[in-house]
């Protein structure tokens, strides 16, 4: 049987899919600036119920996906939790809780992990609970997350523990890094916030200077050797704002390369930042997760070279970095198509550039910060259509 | 972070509390599981990984392989030198020093 080269490259081109995100609702009591959901989260109100979050997790396996996170929004909001963790462990998936730890309780860690969870990653905000009521409007969310990460460890689970970070808590790093180890974390991911969804909406107030990015850095490699000179294995992973590089991310491992999102009301993006991208993402309730993945026009869009401005398929990064993050390119440029301008190379490079020279001369303002929350979510999206309006 | 460490054959090995070991039929190789992340196994690795329970210790895992693959000669060398590069990796820990 003789086969068309160019179908068959296309086949093997794709892989499947190794991971899912699952993001079971928008809802969130807490109101973080720097949340990664999509300004307009209030549109998709409509969640899948839970035999359509089954037949998620089913098709997701069958392809191939065995690392799955449940995420949000806050996902212990859903009363289904331990019946989708419980479905997705028998299916064979490595289970990952992502939450703020708001809505746990010492019983619901049982419960979760009789369900077959894996592994339960919590957030923090701040050291201490004054500013962590200030970043997150709740105040009693702290403590709260202080007693569960305590129960998480109890219970025996691997503890990762989460802390963005941003101008306003950036200089605590040394406290935050001492409240990890005093909860016996496993590991903690130090990362600073990147700049989308919410976090594009307050990134003048949230961007760190160069100086607090320097300090950071030097703090953690501080502790690193302090925790190492005691034999503590608590791994000390610190992220900086890639505005602040010289090359792109290689965002999500390509896109349409490894990672699927399914948000709350069943649309599959190719990463959870994409929803804000001028395009349309097919819906999980009306199409096979197969179909989306390989056939999709969504998915296929940025796959490859093929799509590239000539300076990234000309470059030999093309197949390190794919030309960088797309909802960067569009947030940044208006052009998702564009290289991303992080990169040293980029035309519009200038523009990050000019941010971080403005960046230094901004005030340090908490104040400034816009709540993520449902009356945010509607003004703004009022705000965008008047503005269509007058144009 | 972890230290250096050089396994002796009367060690008993155990999977670390969160690791996986799983065959993956779309990846056709074992992987190992654990907090966010995956590494694909060779087909050796997999091979010697199945063998830690918490019970055989590396003596017996290496006898129970050597059984299985006569011809392989330095078979004892490279289960050692892969256990060593597992508790490196933090996939391993030791059965004694567990609790509960």
């Amino acid at each position: 049987m003789v086969s068309h080269p160019a179908v068959s490259q296309n086949v093997h081109a794709t892989s499947p899919p190794l991971w899912l995100l699952a993001e079971l609702t928008y809802r969130c009591p807490l109101q973080c600036a720097y949340c990664s959901n999509p300004l307009a989260f209030t549109r998709h109100q409509n969640e899948l119920d839970t035999e359509a979050w089954f037949d998620v997790l089913r098709q997701a396996r069958a392809m191939g996906a065995v690392q799955l996170g449940f995420s949000g929004g806050e996902p212990l909001i859903r009363k289904d939790l331990e019946a989708l963790v419980s479905e997705a462990r028998q299916l064979g998936f490595y289970t990952n809780l992502i939450t703020s730890g708001v809505g746990l309780t010492a019983q619901r860690v049982d419960a979760l992990a009789e369900a077959g969870l894996d592994h339960i990653q919590i957030s923090l905000q701040a050291a201490d609970p004054e500013l962590a009521q200030v970043l997150a409007g709740s105040a009693k969310a702290h403590a709260n997350k202080l007693a569960m990460a305590k129960a998480v460890k109890a219970a025996g689970y691997p503890m990762v523990l989460n802390v963005v970070l941003h101008r306003h808590n950036i200089d605590q790093i040394g406290d935050l890094i001492a409240l990890c180890d005093e909860l016996g974390a496993d590991a903690v991911e130090l990362a600073n916030c990147q700049y989308y969804g919410w976090a594009f909406l307050n990134r003048q107030a949230l961007m760190p200077t160069r100086e607090q990015l320097l300090y950071a850095e030097a703090e953690t490699n501080r502790w690193r050797e302090a925790l190492a000179a005691r034999g503590r294995d608590m791994s000390l992973l610190f992220v900086v704002p890639d505005y602040f590089e010289q090359t792109p991310k290689a965002c999500m491992g390509g896109w349409g390369s490894i990672f699927m999102t399914v948000a709350p009301d069943g649309a599959v993006l190719p990463c959870h930042s994409a929803r804000d991208l001028p395009m349309a993402f097919p819906n999980a309730q009306e199409t096979p997760l197969k179909d989306i993945w390989y056939q999709s026009d969504a998915f296929n869009r940025f796959r490859g070279t093929q799509w590239m401005p000539t300076l990234c398929q000309q470059c030999d990064n093309r197949d390190k970095d794919y030309g960088g993050c797309r909802c960067q390119a569009y947030l940044l440029t208006g052009d998702m198509n564009a290289t991303d301008p992080v990169c040293q190379y980029s035309p519009d490079h200038g523009l990050i550039q000019n941010l971080l020279a403005e960046n230094a001369q901004n005030p340090h303002d908490q104040d400034a910060l816009i709540p993520r929350n449902a009356r945010q979510s509607k003004r703004l999206q009022a705000a965008t259509a008047e503005l269509i309006h007058r144009q | 972070m972890s230290q250096q460490v050089t396994s002796s054959h009367q060690d008993v090995y155990q999977l670390r509390r969160g690791w996986r070991l799983q065959w993956e039929a779309a990846q056709e190789c074992h992987v190992i599981l654990y907090p966010e992340g995956m590494v694909k196994l060779s087909a050796t690795a997999g091979e010697i990984l199945q063998q830690v329970d918490g019970q055989q210790s590396v003596g017996d895992i290496i006898a129970t392989l050597q059984q299985r693959y006569p011809d392989a000669d330095t078979l004892a060398d490279d289960v050692v030198q892969f256990l060593d590069e597992a508790r490196t990796n933090g996939w391993l820990a030791v059965k004694e020093a567990q609790h509960g």
